[in-house]
């Protein structure tokens, strides 16, 4: 008998399941904070997670709200200041993974999280940039989570915040110290990877009952499916139940 | 040696309309307090500088105290947008606002810089990144040594730096701890600084490598508790995030905001 989980969850579970033990996870707020987490306390306990307020190796019982709650110094094993988080520890190349969200994405995964419209008279001003530009470039390898629409998966981001493989898919060649980039992007419909030449973004997971035309509907671009694209594992009953406690811890915490 | 002022008398005297103005704290011990005091002060034309502006300029932006932002991450962190910064870049109210935006890693890096005294900062960033497009203090230099492409951006170096600090003891040598941000840099590459913390204390009563800024690197001290709130002070008192998720709806609206000005900041008298 199947589950019952919401694409949302089904999410979180997924991205969760990119990370493991062996990673030093430079940690972005929102769903790549509750997959990490989700992460450490299923399959991957020993996952290091770090945070840009200085935490460093932080096991937080509920989900932060911001970048620097007391509680990701609180659990951290140590809390170094910021200029130190980003030139030593993320410069200076311990973070294995970087886990980012965006506001926009496109075909060669590059993340917006600036403005909508043009930047001298924006339509939407959104938050800016914060750590993900050098996280992007810094880290070994990128992962990306964020919903599946068609205002999110655009042909070509309104600006590059955060790269992904630039304009041209070429934009990290022949760069020196500069990490692969995007490697995985998990929607709430499935999951997504750079074409190993043409670095546009292909589909190569579709999660349980998702069809290739509700991919296509909620995506910018003309999409591409992998010859042979896989089904998503559905989450089990114990991922579920230690996310939505943690989701109801988190939901508890911040009301007060 | 550090003097000791009431919040009144150090932001009429050290602060002034047309300063560029740090007030910082990364997420946690932001000087609210003191922010609300520069509101009340009336002051004007201000440059303001941090690295998450957060509800702290937010309100100091709607208020009118500003004429130009660097930052760089303007939203209200968990919750979403900062919408008198947005109101007064998209609609110009209450009056125009300059931005100019950089990364997390150059703001440290500027703030660094200003602290050890020199003219810019050098870091490995914004590789494909639009932002040097739209703003001209991003430029690119050579390595002398590897010929590798390095980022520089100018040196921070405000007039003023203000920052919230656990305590001092009464010499006015300043405790920082927990997420210290880039509390003790922007001191130091401040022309003029306030620090308030909690309280006033005997003796700090710390470890040998704590985070202590001694009094004679600081130009104010000001204790004003719970000065951090809604943002926290580790060892003192919680961040409200209930608070930050009400002010989504005082902001979104000119009124409501107007309103909560009037009710919170003038109406309340300097502590």
């Amino acid at each position: 008998m199947s589950l019952e989980f919401t694409a949302s969850e089904m999410m979180s579970v997924t991205a969760a399941r990119a990370l493991n033990n062996g990673m030093t996870c430079f940690v972005g707020i929102g769903v790549p904070s509750e997959a990490a987490n989700l992460a450490r306390l299923t399959h991957a306990p020993d996952v290091t997670l770090i945070y840009e307020s200085g935490t460093l190796q932080t096991k937080p019982d509920v989900l932060p709200l911001s970048i620097g709650d007391g509680e990701l110094c609180e659990s951290a094993l140590t809390t170094v200041s910021v200029p130190e988080m980003f030139r030593y520890w993320l410069q200076g190349g311990h973070v294995s993974v970087g886990f980012l969200g965006t506001a926009q994405i496109d075909r060669f995964a590059n993340l917006n999280t600036t403005l909508i419209g043009d930047y001298q008279a924006p339509k939407v001003r959104l938050p800016g940039g914060g750590g993900a530009p050098e996280i992007a470039t810094h880290a070994k390898e990128v992962f990306v989570t964020v919903k599946h629409s068609n205002r999110t998966f655009v042909k070509d981001v309104d600006f590059v915040t955060s790269v992904g493989f630039g304009r041209d898919g070429k934009a990290r060649d022949n760069v020196p110290n500069i990490g692969k980039g995007p490697t995985i992007v998990i929607t709430d419909l499935c999951i997504l990877k750079p074409d190993p030449e043409t670095k546009e973004l292909v589909v190569t997971s579709l999660h349980p009952s998702v069809t290739r035309q509700d991919v296509v509907d909620a995506t910018g671009w003309d999409i591409r499916f992998a010859d042979n694209t896989e089904t998503t594992p559905e989450p089990t009953a114990k991922e579920l139940e230690i996310l939505r406690d943690l989701k109801a811890r988190t939901h508890a915490h911040h009301a007060k | 040696m550090a003097e000791f002022l009431s919040l009144q008398e150090a932001v009429s005297r050290h602060i002034s309309d047309g300063n560029t103005v740090c007030m910082e704290g990364f997420t946690h011990l932001i000087p609210f307090a003191a922010g609300h005091e520069v509101i009340r002060q009336g002051k004007r034309d201000l440059t303001l500088i941090r690295m998450t502006p957060d509800l702290i300029y937010d309100q100091m932006i709607g208020a009118g105290c500003a004429k130009k932002l660097i930052f760089s991450w303007g939203g209200n962190p968990g919750v979403g947008s900062l919408h008198r910064l947005r109101d007064a870049v998209e609609k110009g109210w209450p009056n125009k606002l300059e931005i100019l935006e950089h990364s997390h890693a150059a703001m440290a890096c500027a703030y660094e810089a200003g602290a050890a005294g020199l003219p810019l900062a050098i870091m490995r960033g914004y590789i494909g990144s639009d932002l040097p497009k739209v703003n001209d203090q991003i430029k690119f230099i050579e390595c002398p040594f590897t010929g590798e492409r390095l980022a520089a951006v100018p040196t921070i170096r405000p007039d003023v730096a203000v920052i919230h600090a656990q305590r001092a003891d009464r010499q006015g040598n300043v405790l920082v701890e927990g997420i210290i941000g880039i509390q003790k840099e922007v001191v130091l590459a401040a022309k003029r600084s306030i620090v308030t913390v909690e309280e006033i204390v005997d003796d700090l009563g710390v470890g040998v490598n704590a985070c202590v800024i001694p009094s004679w690197a600081i130009t104010a001290i000001v204790e004003a508790p719970k000065g951090a709130s809604p943002s926290y002070a580790l060892g003192y008192y919680d961040r409200d995030n209930a608070f930050y998720k009400e002010w989504d709806t005082i902001a979104r609206d000119r009124d409501t905001f107007s309103a909560w000005l009037n009710d919170n900041i003038f109406e309340q008298g300097a502590a």
